[in-house]
């Protein structure tokens, strides 16, 4: 029964919804545009970074969001300027190889009394803060079966913040793929030469594309932050895999896709770690295996969804039965 | 099959005093091109010394498979470069510049192989051809208000284009769900929404059925008569005689021969080009 309670809050928890916001940002570069971004946990890490960084240096919560961003957004410029000439292959290398870049740097022990090196920042020391905001009182409060504390960390208080953050930007998603903008990126994941044909800047709106999605992915970090902490290991190419597990399982292009994508799987995902603790003896299946074993279960997922619903939940399959 | 013989040849006034050459001048050229090469590692794809498009005319660019006319195409609009040349287009010169520039400009052109966004709606297809839309800025693209009107303009252009070509039940559908014939409409038809001042069409009717491109080649005519200019490439000589005004031919990336429609085909050059020895086929008569 706990374990069943326990999903359920899984559901709503801030960790999905920074998840959520993530999956929205990789939904512009892969669903909207059509870009390969295969390093997506690189803009949340450099959004954790920056905004960790930021507060302990003094900034006010708004200028270390304003700075987070900043560095996404400098990320994506220096990612495309060389790669968005070229094929999308060599985005998709590029990426994964700069992710980890960022990644490696962070854990580098001449940053540490930045980064803290490959301990990374622990949260204590820039959550306070954003708790100070919270209406709520310190203590646990229980609403129905749930209970959460109301500031810290992962609390009432993030959960309300980082869900409000993921309606915003499914507004935001909304507004957008309906718009003349969307239409031209639309136009750009079909075929870049026919929309050049027609005189748009395709490098221009591409770049665009990469700038805001990777923006909203350091969101997604800052709000990974705020309910954990800064890590590197943390944030590196299985947590990529992750935000695109989630985002096919909700369904490309769509404009719930991603925030249901991560509802769900990562609800799953949560029930398979706790049967197995529960209901499998530790001789047969060790707390950490069953760890391995739900980190296993996204790729198992990612195949089945190819295999089998390719278009995701909420995607369209009449779209997806059109090849070329 | 009854086909329609064009009446008594009437040369389209601006190329009364165009001497039958290739390279010739024309009283009032859009386009300007000299001394332009594109060679693919050993082979010459396009070797043109010069070449005048008249404004405000039909122009057919024809030649055997691999002249290299779909590769003028690509240089002329910035999709591919040339070795060497230059080329202006209303005076200026647009050598080095982007395909989306060349566009702008007023130079919109089509594919042979046909790119039709397939995964959107035929409408979506044709509304992404409107040039300057103030809603394809990323801020004013939150605000509706900003480019709803202009929007609903370019929706009601768009439908009266898709009736013209004969699309308009089609409008909801993917443009991936289109025969291939249909894709070419929608192509041309897309070309079209950005009210461009000259159209290049890579064999616009490949595909197309003959009652179609019957009311098809009236509306290019309608074009020309709005104040469009027309370059075509076309494998089909009925089409090119029943439209065209003036006829360019190449042939292994050189132009071989330059004339109106009814007489160039009787050039010498263009009968080795076309048919090598079999001089006694009368081309005439269509392929
Ligand atoms: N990208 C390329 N790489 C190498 N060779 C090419 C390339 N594009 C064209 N060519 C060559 O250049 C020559 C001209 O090709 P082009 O497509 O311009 O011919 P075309 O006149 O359009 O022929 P068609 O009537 O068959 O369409 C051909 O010999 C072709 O093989
Ligand atoms: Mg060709």
């Amino acid at each position: 029964m706990d374990l069943l309670i326990d999903t359920l809050q899984q559901l709503f928890s801030p960790l999905t919804a920074a998840f959520a916001i993530a999956a929205i940002g990789l939904n512009v570069h892969f669903g909207l545009t059509g870009l390969l971004n295969m390093g997506h946990a690189g803009f949340m890490l450099i959004g954790a970074y920056g905004y960790a960084i930021a507060t302990i240096q003094g900034a006010p919560i708004w200028l270390a969001v304003i700075i987070s961003l900043a560095g996404a957004g400098l990320f994506a410029l220096l990612l495309g300027w060389p790669t968005l000439k070229l094929r999308g292959d060599y985005l998709a290398i590029v990426t994964i190889a700069a992710a980890e870049m960022v990644r490696l740097v962070g854990r580098t022990q001449a940053l540490e009394p930045w980064t803290g090196a490959s301990t990374g920042i622990t949260g204590k020391e820039y959550k306070e803060p954003f708790e100070a905001t919270s209406p709520f009182p310190e203590r646990l409060i229980p609403v129905g079966p749930f209970e959460l504390h109301g500031t810290a960390s992962s609390s009432w208080w993030l959960t309300l913040v980082s869900w409000s953050v993921v309606a915003l930007l499914i507004v935001l998603y909304w507004l957008l793929q309906r718009s003349p903008w969307g239409r031209v990126l639309r136009g750009i994941r079909e075929d870049e030469d026919a929309v050049r044909s027609l005189g748009k800047n395709v490098y221009s709106f591409k770049m665009q594309a990469l700038v805001l999605g990777g923006m909203i992915g350091a969101l997604g970090g800052v709000s990974y932050a705020l309910g954990a902490q800064v890590h590197p290991d943390s944030m590196g190419r299985p947590t990529t895999f992750l935000i695109w597990t989630l985002l096919l399982l909700g369904g490309a292009a769509s404009v719930f896709g991603p925030a249901l994508g991560s509802m769900l799987f990562l609800a799953t995902q949560f029930l398979v770690k706790g049967v197995l603790d529960v209901f499998v003896p530790d001789d047969i299946v060790s707390a950490p295996q069953a760890e391995t074993i739900s980190l296993a279960f996204v790729g198992i997922t990612l195949m089945l969804l190819i295999i089998f619903r390719p278009q995701g939940i909420l995607g369209k399959r009449r779209e997806l039965a059109i090849n070329g | 099959m009854a086909k329609k013989r064009s009446n008594a040849p009437a040369v389209h006034p601006a190329f009364a005093d165009v001497p039958h050459e290739p390279g010739a001048p024309k009283p009032d050229p859009v386009v300007v091109a000299h001394g332009i090469l594109r060679k693919f590692g050993g082979l010459t794809a396009v070797d043109v010394d010069h070449l005048e498009i008249q404004r405000n005319a039909i122009t057919a660019l024809i030649g055997p498979n691999g002249a290299g006319k779909s590769t003028l195409f690509n240089l002329l609009t910035g999709f591919d470069r040339p070795q060497n040349g230059a080329w202006e287009f209303n005076g200026h010169s647009l050598s080095s510049r982007s395909p989306a520039q060349v566009a702008r400009a007023g130079m919109v052109r089509t594919f042979q192989l046909t790119k039709a966004l397939s995964r959107m709606t035929v409408l979506e297809n044709m509304r992404l051809g409107a040039a300057g839309q103030r809603g394809e800025n990323i801020f004013a693209a939150l605000l509706q208000p900003l480019w709803g009107a202009q929007e609903e303009a370019h929706t009601e252009r768009a439908l009266a284009l898709l009736e013209r070509f004969k699309l308009l039940e089609k409008k909801d559908d993917y443009a991936g769900e289109l025969s291939g014939g249909q894709r070419k409409l929608l192509e041309m038809a897309r070309a079209l929404m950005s009210e461009p001042e000259i159209v290049m069409l890579d064999e616009p009717m490949a595909g197309v059925n003959p009652a179609l491109t019957e009311s098809l080649l009236d509306h290019i005519v309608q074009l020309r008569d709005e104040g469009v200019t027309v370059l075509f490439v076309e494998h089909d000589m009925h089409m090119v005689r029943r439209i065209s005004d003036w006829v360019v031919v190449m042939a292994e990336g050189r132009i071989i021969a330059e004339g109106p429609p009814h007489s160039v085909m009787s050039n010498p050059a263009v009968q080795d080009a076309y048919l090598g020895a079999h001089h006694d086929t009368d081309l005439s008569e269509g392929q």
